[in-house]
């Protein structure tokens, strides 16, 4: 039996907001990690998976729930972390070598052993030859290799990656993967578990041999999937594709723990969407009256998750789609919008809006209500920050004005920040 | 292979060696002549003589005056920083302290410091030295430390996580990260700094208190002696002398820093136009530099080693957490009583005044107010056209900057004599002569921020104000005018700021061993100062400050966030 290297006791992580109210975005969450582990955590975006990985590596202070390292507390044990970013986080002043030693160095390694490790991690990663190369004079597939190098050169027990491909174009992507995974294979890694975070599903599938499932708002552990096909993976084989489905129908099962279904206690959240895309979505739904692979759906436009996510969901909440066992089908509201003119959908979207919308249906009754049809926006960035993050009220109160805007339920003005309903003023013959 | 390569072997002496030898020397030979100088007896200090032969002796030690205020700004600058960042309390205090501070005239400070550093070094000169550096050094200090404080915390997050993930040391972070992540902001903030530091060089080198002349021996007395013995020919050579002195700096030591800082941006994209320094080139070529740079490098490795194994013992003794808790209650108790006593002393001294006093005070307050908005608006009258000219046309850029950049280092309270001397001539009082004075000193900034923003106006918009035919005002309006405005408002801001400093120097000018004098807040501040009337001074640089930080707040911070949202072109 392996050792449990990491354990994690009922994690919860909140904010705080104003009036003493609390945005909690992880919400208990227990996990452990054992020796020789290579774990992904999926969710989609926003879910709070970024903030988990920094709370399992001590980067961030839990508001709850206790770390165990090898069984003892993570902050006396301080442990070695590797740590791979998304945006690469290198210093543009170090040359490549001097950025593998950097963390050796702030550790009081002796210059020469720091040299000597430091080149072992670059020949490693591939990067022979580029240690005295400056970060600006690499391409992002090759910044990435400084990113695992340097994390790897201190040798810790864990290496911690945050979405570390995501910035990366498709082709690099797949290379540093498969080179990622044949070295964990092959276990030249100096490392005994990896924790990686993304929103890939294929990749977490081709790298990890356990994939954490996230749900959001707050986020907590959804499911466990142990993957035990062999590695190197091949992406084409049917045990691969299964795998993959089963995670997107996780991922996408309007369960009553994820956003899809209106909760009276939290103010309903807009996933950040415009309105044109979820029109393009439903045109590509309707398609099919059966309903539509949403994994398909997604590899057929070559986009991620990520992208597509916001676009159901939205179209869930107007009551335009619904989401079932991984297929996305059409609601009657959505059949018929998604044949109608520009008009007629703008009516139909109108109706939806105002019947299943909160935000949108409040800003309207206001509106109505008030003295010359205006508002300022002030007023409902107060109730929304009640519920939201100051950036994440003025996220809604934005996708509110797209939504609003669109069915013509009111208007904004943006030098005055004003929400407004205009007057029905007969069209004004252009003079030519 | 590798090994070698990045450990070149050294071999004899280089030309660049020698030279960077040299420098040293002469840094070496420069601290023992100053230390002689200093040492002497306060009455020494009136002697300054006009003989040409002087002259170096005068520069050497103004440059070192200004030297020396620099680094206490930059020490001081790095220390504000960390006690700001400490924690939410003391960031909200520091900063706002920083913002009334930095609204303070220079020459308030001037009477206390110099009583108290006459009365540390009774009769002896180094207690007016340390006054007028101390005086240099608030000109100085404020933008830097903001400056400062802006970069560190704008130090991207990732980068904090690589640290804290690697266990850095705090003397790590300091060298490693926040350093190098504030070295751009740094370097073109000295920059500016030292330049004001030449602007107020006269000021800080020739003064009255309390009716008693202190001349410090230096360029900027020099300057001010010959026009007060109406020398106009040593006037107009010291003139030269100074400008020459600061076009070398800017040669040596400006230039090198600022093409080296560039190896410090953020952003990891190559620049095409990597601008280039010759003396930047030399030192990088020098073998002893080479040596020197990683000898430091070792040196850090070693004290990080011991800042490591101190940090460590700190966190066994944690738990003797409260005799350091003492040490902050009286620390604390202290500032309450230096608060106390202070404010009792400061209100005690504003009593003092009469009616007469405050409707003095309010006219002048109004006046001063009007000459800077007349300044700004002259400025701006002849700026903005000819930066946008300037900014839209590359080619003119090219060769028009540099002229201006000369053209603007010159500090412009050098030249206050030969203009006073003209304006007395066509019989103009200073009343308006002010105006144009404040002028000379603060019209660069808003001609080089128009610039700015012409030059970043996209090639795309311009295009499109062609083929739609914008031409004249209509061009102006829905092109020009908004793509340069946050660029603008930026040199207004810096500009103003600066109009207000010079009040001081402009309002109350002695030229001919006469008293030139205009009513306004500036030259009540400098009167009060020279005549050692408190009250006065206390109230005028009150009363400025508030009208500065009034307008700082209700009108510029709006002004900035409005072209930030608004008029940012992306």
């Amino acid at each position: 039996m392996s050792k449990i290297i990491l354990e994690a006791h009922n994690l919860s992580k909140a904010y705080p907001m104003r009036a003493g109210s609390q945005l909690t975005v992880l919400e208990d969450i227990n996990l452990s990690v054992k020796e020789g582990e290579f774990i992904s955590i999926l969710g989609p975006s926003g879910a709070g998976k970024s903030t988990l990985l920094r709370i399992l590596s001590g980067l961030i202070v839990p508001t709850s729930g206790k770390i165990l390292y090898y069984g003892k507390d993570f902050e006396g044990a301080k442990p070695k972390i590797g740590m791979v970013f998304q945006s690469f986080a290198l210093f543009p002043w170090l040359t490549v070598i001097e950025n593998v030693e950097v963390g050796l160095k702030a550790q009081g390694t002796p210059t020469d052993v720091a040299r000597e490790k430091a080149l072992k991690m670059i020949d490693l990663v591939g990067l022979d030859g580029f240690e005295e190369a400056y970060p600006r004079e690499l391409s992002g597939g090759m910044r990435q290799r400084v990113g695992i190098a340097r994390a790897l050169a201190i040798e810790p027990d864990l290496l911690f990656m945050d979405e570390p491909f995501s910035a990366l174009d498709i082709l690099t992507a797949d290379n540093l993967r498969s080179e990622l995974a044949r070295l964990w294979n092959e276990k030249k890694l100096p490392i005994k578990s990896i924790i990686f975070v993304t929103h890939n599903i294929e990749e977490a599938v081709f790298l990890s041999n356990r994939a954490i499932i996230l749900s959001h708002n707050p986020a907590n552990i959804r499911a466990e999937i142990n993957i035990d096909i062999p590695y190197i993976r091949n992406k084409n084989s049917k045990e691969f594709a299964l795998l993959v489905d089963d995670i997107y129908t996780i991922l996408t099962q309007p369960k009553k723990e994820i956003p899809f279904v209106l909760r009276k206690e939290r103010y309903q959240f807009l996933p950040h969407t415009k309105v044109g895309a979820i029109a393009g979505l439903l045109e590509l739904a309707q398609q099919n009256e059966e309903g539509v692979d949403i994994s398909k759906l997604t590899s057929d436009l070559g986009l991620e998750v990520d992208d597509v996510f916001p676009l159901i969901e939205a179209s869930a909440l107007l009551g335009l789609a619904e989401v079932k066992e991984g297929e996305i089908r059409l609601t009657q509201a959505g059949k018929a919008f998604s044949k109608s003119d520009v008009l007629e959908k703008k009516v139909i979207f109108k109706e939806m809006a105002l019947k299943n919308i909160q935000l949108v249906k409040q800003i309207h009754q206001v509106l109505l209500n008030a003295k010359n049809k205006r508002i300022s926006e002030a007023f409902f960035l107060e109730i929304l920050e009640n519920h939201f993050t100051k950036e994440e009220a003025w996220n809604q109160l934005e996708i509110a004005i797209d939504w609003g805007r669109y069915a013509e339920l009111f208007a904004y003005d943006y030098d005055t920040g004003e929400f407004y309903i205009e007057e029905e003023t007969p069209v004004q013959q252009e003079t030519v | 292979m590798k090994l070698q390569k990045s450990f070149p072997a050294i071999k004899g002496f280089s030309l660049p060696d020698i030279i960077v030898m040299l420098m040293f020397l002469s840094v070496i030979g420069i601290i023992f002549f100053l230390g002689s100088q200093w040492k002497g007896d306060l009455s020494s200090v009136a002697n300054i003589s006009l003989d040409y032969k002087y002259l170096p002796l005068y520069v050497i030690q103004s440059i070192s005056r200004i030297a020396i205020a620099y680094f206490l700004s930059l020490i001081f600058s790095i220390i504000y920083g960390y006690i700001t960042k400490r924690n939410k309390v003391t960031e909200v205090v520091m900063i706002s302290l920083l913002d009334i501070l930095q609204s303070i005239p220079v020459l308030s400070f001037l009477p206390g410091v110099l009583l108290a550093m006459i009365s540390l070094f009774p009769n002896k000169r180094i207690g007016v030295e340390l006054a007028s550096i101390i005086l240099i050094f608030t000109g100085q200090v404020w933008n830097m430390a903001f400056s400062y404080y802006h970069s560190v915390s704008t130090v991207p997050r990732d980068i904090i996580e690589v640290a804290k993930a690697n266990h850095f040391s705090k003397f790590y972070k300091f060298l490693r990260i926040d350093l190098p992540f504030s070295s751009i902001g740094l370097v073109w903030n000295s920059m500016m700094s030292v330049a004001g530091g030449w602007f107020f060089l006269m000021a800080c080198e020739m003064f009255a208190v309390k009716g008693k002349d202190f001349r410090l021996p230096g360029i900027g007395s020099y300057i001010q002696l010959a026009a007060n013995q109406g020398e106009m020919q040593k006037v107009t050579l010291g003139l030269i002398v100074m400008v020459v002195i600061i076009l070398i700096l800017d040669f040596l030591i400006w230039r090198p820093l600022v093409v080296w800082s560039q190896k410090f941006r953020v952003d990891n994209i190559q620049s095409e136009d990597d601008k280039e320094s010759l003396v930047l080139n030399l030192f990088m070529t020098s073998n002893i530099i080479d040596r020197l740079s990683r000898k430091f490098d070792q040196l850090i490795d070693k004290l990080n080693l011991i800042m490591l194994r101190f940090e460590k013992r700190t966190e066994q003794i944690t738990t003797k957490k409260h005799r350091s808790s003492i040490i902050y209650l009286l620390l604390l108790a202290t500032l309450c009583v230096m608060f106390f006593e202070g404010t009792k002393n400061a209100i005690n001294l504003i009593l003092k005044l009469n009616r007469d006093d405050v409707l003095m005070l309010l006219k002048a307050g109004v006046l001063s107010l009007l000459r800077t908005l007349a300044a700004i608006l002259i400025a701006s009258l002849w700026t903005i056209p000819l930066g946008v000219t300037i900014g839209l046309k590359p080619r003119v850029a090219k060769i028009l900057q540099p002229i201006i950049q000369v053209t603007a280092s010159v500090p412009a309270t050098a030249l206050f004599p030969v203009i006073i001397f003209f304006l007395i001539k066509l019989g103009g009082g200073l009343n308006f002569g002010s105006v144009f004075l404040m002028l000379l000193g603060t019209q660069w900034y808003i001609l080089f921020n128009v610039i700015a923003g012409a030059t970043a106006i996209p090639q795309d918009l311009k295009d499109m104000a062609k083929l739609y035919n914008l031409e004249g005002w209509k061009k102006w309006k829905v092109l020009i005018l908004p793509s340069i405005f946050p660029y603008l408002i930026t040199g207004l801001i810096t500009a103003t700021g600066g109009a207000w400093n010079a009040t001081i120097v402009s309002e109350y000018v002695v030229f001919g061993g006469e008293v030139k004098k205009t009513l306004g807040l500036g030259s009540l501040i400098s009167e009060a100062s020279a005549t050692g009337n408190y009250s006065i001074l206390l109230a005028s640089t009150l009363l400025m400050a508030i009208i500065v930080i009034s307008l700082n707040r209700l009108i510029w911070k709006r002004l900035f966030s409005l072209s930030e949202e608004k008029f940012r072109v992306e």
